[in-house]
């Protein structure tokens, strides 16, 4: 049902001379849900087209799944399931007709297609909306829509180009947990591509950060925001403050941060931003070095007040090893 | 809403103007109508002068309608496979074939005829037969068609439906037939009313291509006309307006259909 | 490869049709002329005589056609009224027509007795005809071309940017002002298309000339003349080649300057 997907060499490079992507090796498991993260222009749609079979590798890159090279395999045969980033439904076909088309253009009988296109208006809440024309269609519903006619045909792998990136913030939200919900259901392997770190997190099993046409790093959630391999996952991934110890850097997070204030302290408050959730406070050492705390609120902190920062908790690894634990104070040399 | 000098000044002009370019019609039509033109109205309406063009010339108006429908059948088999290569390419070899297949458009008909003539007027059966004028159509009403398809085509998202067509697993015959031309039929409809109404105004062209035995309506026309016979014009004339207006209205309320967000349908 | 080898499959038969029935035609053209029709043209007066008259014939034309059609254009794109739908499917009627029916039309207008002779009648005064002569002939090529025009133009003035014309006025243009600076200008390249087309349409026009016998010899009528009454193959062909190439180069000249806008 769901295939394994490796990537051998795969380079893209465009007519002109311009490289969308250096040659990667991949190797995505059966059943996972791959995220494929980060900037505009970093490759990573490119990457999905060629995993789609839209789009040549240069010479000898090669794209298998379940071990069988399929790297001449135009997509028509590749049964890959796609859902684009402004969801392409066919507007001459209603709801049912864009949902059953996959089955219709593989020749299944009428009355398969019926049950099939009935099983996926009822998994997508859609059923109302069988005979609706699509323009009739929120920006949500026309998302189930694609999501329903790229897996009525039961594709061995999903494919997903920024779905949600048309939607505003509450809808995305909750197609968001939808489709979290919907890929885990399906056991289906899945590659998503989006810039948001925030969905990343949510529906990856692992995260590909990518930039400049290479893969910076690939991991679970917790390895990237953790232990950063380079200095552009560190920023991509959360917030960072880079932190200089005796001869080594590494990184902390805002929130790793406690604030206390001191008269004789070695930072200064410049700026607080209630943001809702947290406080965000800007604090500048005397040597002039910025770190950024996300503390819980406190009407007390005042810009030009003088503070101790301290570490609130343990962080994993890094800064074990240079010898600070919970509560040890954060000084800059 | 300003309604300054610049308002009033802009619609009395147009009013004007719209008043020259639409009375003659008018009054050519009832000109067509009327029993005795140089008395006018009063002289009462009479059918006289139409029957009359239809028992002199009926001929042309059928072969009009013969070669316009031919015309339109033709442009419509090349036109839009060639406008569907021309919105998936974006190279430069693409451009000079759009410049090319437009050209036409460009030159004059009366070249274009005289061309024709030279290079085929000697092939016997075809020279005196109503092809050689059909053939004349093709080329000028194929940029039109080609124009009207093409701008549908640049309009819609093509690339993306037809990778989502094809993820479904359809062919090219499949996505060319279920999906990409029910969405630009508003186009094909726009092009098909454009080609037939040219077509049936065609004359530069025409009046060198023809023969006695092959004469269209503006032709005859223009023969009715010459021979003074104005009454006769004026009643060919409506019977003219008559074939013209509702292509031409068709073609306005399809292009207000397409305007609307209801896209291309 | 696929992909390429179908789209080459597509497009041929329109391609050949082309080759077959306007490609090979033309150079029939060109070459027809041969040394006698070319320098016959060069030295006859009469023929350089018509390219001047059509030239300048052509010109007026534009030069009217675009005053007018620029006023009608930006007010019936800038205002909306009941019936406007109506007036404008009207006002584009005429498109349709063959040059021979605008003549007529001309005729009806300003004949023996066309309307206008019948009004200046009533009038007390003399019966006014210019149907047959320049004043007509320029009547019947700006009739056919406002409608050209009239769209190409219109089209533009409605993707103007109000704010640009809103930001003029704050800063205390006059309507003439707002007209010159920012209307004008914001509708230049639709003008150069739309002019490009109107001279090179009135360049090559053919049936108002021929209903009206003027006595202007306009060069399409000199072409018709040479080949059907005189016979004059070469000189027609030669004219022919000429006239086809000039028009052609006008409005490539004038789709690269408006960058797309025009034919």
């Amino acid at each position: 049902m769901s295939i394994a997907i490796s990537l051998r060499n795969c380079g893209k490079t465009w007519p002109g001379g311009a490289r969308g992507l250096l040659p990667i090796d991949l190797e995505i498991t059966a059943g996972e849900t791959l995220v494929l993260l980060g900037p505009s222009g970093c490759g990573k749609t490119t990457l999905l087209r060629l995993i789609a079979g839209l789009e040549l590798p240069d010479d000898g890159g090669a794209v298998l799944f379940d071990g069988r090279e399929v790297t001449r395999l135009p997509i028509e045969r590749r049964n890959v399931g796609m859902v684009f980033q402004s969801y392409a439904l066919f507007p001459n076909m209603d709801v049912a007709g864009n949902i059953g088309y996959g089955l219709r253009v593989r020749g299944t009988p009428k009355n398969e297609v019926k049950q099939r296109v009935a099983e996926m208006l009822e998994m997508m809440q859609l059923t109302d909306f069988r005979h609706r024309r699509i323009d009739a269609l929120s920006g949500g519903q026309r998302q189930r829509v694609a999501l329903a006619r790229a897996i009525a045909p039961r594709p061995q792998v999903l494919l997903l180009d920024e779905p949600l990136s048309a939607l505003d913030a509450r809808l995305r939200d909750q197609l968001r947990q939808e489709i979290d919900a919907l890929l885990r259901g399906l056991g289906i392997t899945a590659i998503y591509v989006t810039h948001d770190q925030s969905e990343a997190m949510a529906l990856g099993d692992r995260i590909c950060v990518m930039e400049a046409g290479r893969i910076a790093q690939i991991g679970s959630g917790r390895d990237l925001y953790h232990r950063p391999a380079n200095e552009f996952v560190a920023h991509f991934i959360g917030d960072a403050n880079k932190y200089t110890v005796m001869d080594g850097e590494t990184i902390l997070r805002p929130e790793e941060l406690c604030l206390r204030p001191n008269p004789h302290g070695a930072f200064n408050i410049t700026r607080v931003t209630f943001l809702g959730p947290v406080l965000r406070v800007m604090v500048r050492h005397v040597d002039g070095r910025e770190l950024r705390a996300d503390v819980p609120d406190d009407p007390s902190l005042q810009p030009g007040m003088r503070v101790d920062v301290t570490l609130r908790r343990a962080s994993p690894t890094s800064l074990e090893s240079q010898g600070l634990g919970v509560g040890a104070s954060i000084i800059l040399d | 809403m300003r309604r300054g000098i610049g308002f009033w000044t802009g619609l009395c002009f147009t009013l004007l103007v719209s008043a020259f370019l639409i009375l003659p019609i008018f009054a050519s039509v009832i000109a067509g109508v009327t029993a005795n033109q140089f008395i006018g109205i009063s002289s009462g309406f009479t059918t006289r002068w139409v029957l009359d063009v239809w028992v002199n010339y009926g001929g042309t108006v059928l072969l009009s309608l013969q070669i316009a429908f031919a015309t339109l059948a033709i442009t419509l088999v090349l036109g839009v496979p060639a406008a569907y290569v021309l919105a998936r390419h974006a190279g430069v070899t693409a451009r000079l074939v759009e410049e090319a297949l437009v050209m036409p458009v460009a030159v004059p008909g009366l070249a274009t005829a005289l061309g024709l003539i030279l290079a085929y007027g000697a092939v016997g059966g075809l020279r005196s037969s109503w092809v050689f004028i059909l053939i004349g159509h093709v080329i000028f009403c194929l940029p039109f068609m080609l124009r009207a398809v093409l701008a549908v085509l640049l309009a819609i998202d093509l690339q993306r439906l037809e990778e989502a067509a094809r993820a479904c697993g359809a062919t090219w015959a499949q996505r060319f037939l279920g999906v990409v031309v029910p969405n630009i039929r508003g186009g094909i409809l726009a092009g098909s009313l454009m080609v037939v109404t040219l077509s049936l105004g065609e004359f530069n062209m025409t009046l060198l291509l023809h023969t006695p035995f092959t004469r269209t309506l503006p032709v005859g026309l223009a023969d009715a006309y010459t021979a003074l016979r104005t009454e006769m014009a004026s009643a060919y004339t409506l019977i003219f307006f008559a074939l013209i207006v509702p292509l031409l209205s068709g073609m306005q309320w399809v292009v207000s259909r397409m305007d609307q967000p209801g896209g291309s349908r | 490869m696929h992909d390429r080898l179908r789209a080459g499959l597509l497009i041929a038969p329109a391609l050949a049709i082309f080759l077959a029935f306007f490609l090979i035609p033309l150079g029939y053209l060109a070459v027809a002329g041969g040394a006698g029709g070319y320098s016959a043209i060069l030295t006859e007066p009469r023929f350089l005589r018509s390219l001047v008259s059509t030239l300048l014939v052509a010109a007026a034309t534009t030069v009217i056609t675009l005053f007018i059609s620029t006023i009608m254009g930006l007010f019936l794109a800038r205002v909306r009224f009941r019936g406007r739908s109506t007036l404008l499917a009207l006002l584009t009627l005429p498109l349709a027509f063959p040059g021979v029916v605008v003549g007529y039309l001309v005729i009806m207008l300003a004949g023996r007795q066309g309307l206008i002779a019948e009004v200046s009648m009533a009038l007390g005064g003399d019966r006014i005809v210019f149907a047959y002569s320049l004043a007509g002939l320029l009547l019947g090529y700006v009739y056919f071309s406002i409608p050209r025009t009239l769209l190409t133009l219109m089209a533009a003035a409605e993707k103007l940017d109000p704010r640009l014309e809103e930001a003029a006025r704050s800063l205390g243009a006059s309507p003439f002002g707002v007209l010159r600076d920012v209307l004008l200008p914001g509708i230049a390249p639709a003008l150069a298309a739309a002019g490009a087309i109107c001279f090179a349409t009135a360049t090559g026009a053919f049936g108002t000339a021929f209903a009206l016998a003027s006595r202007i010899d306009v060069l399409p009528m000199v072409i018709y003349t040479e080949f059907t009454l005189q016979a004059n193959l070469a000189v027609a062909a030669a004219l022919s080649f000429l006239l086809g190439i000039a028009t052609w180069a006008v409005l490539a000249v004038a789709r690269g300057a408006s960058g797309g806008a025009a034919a």
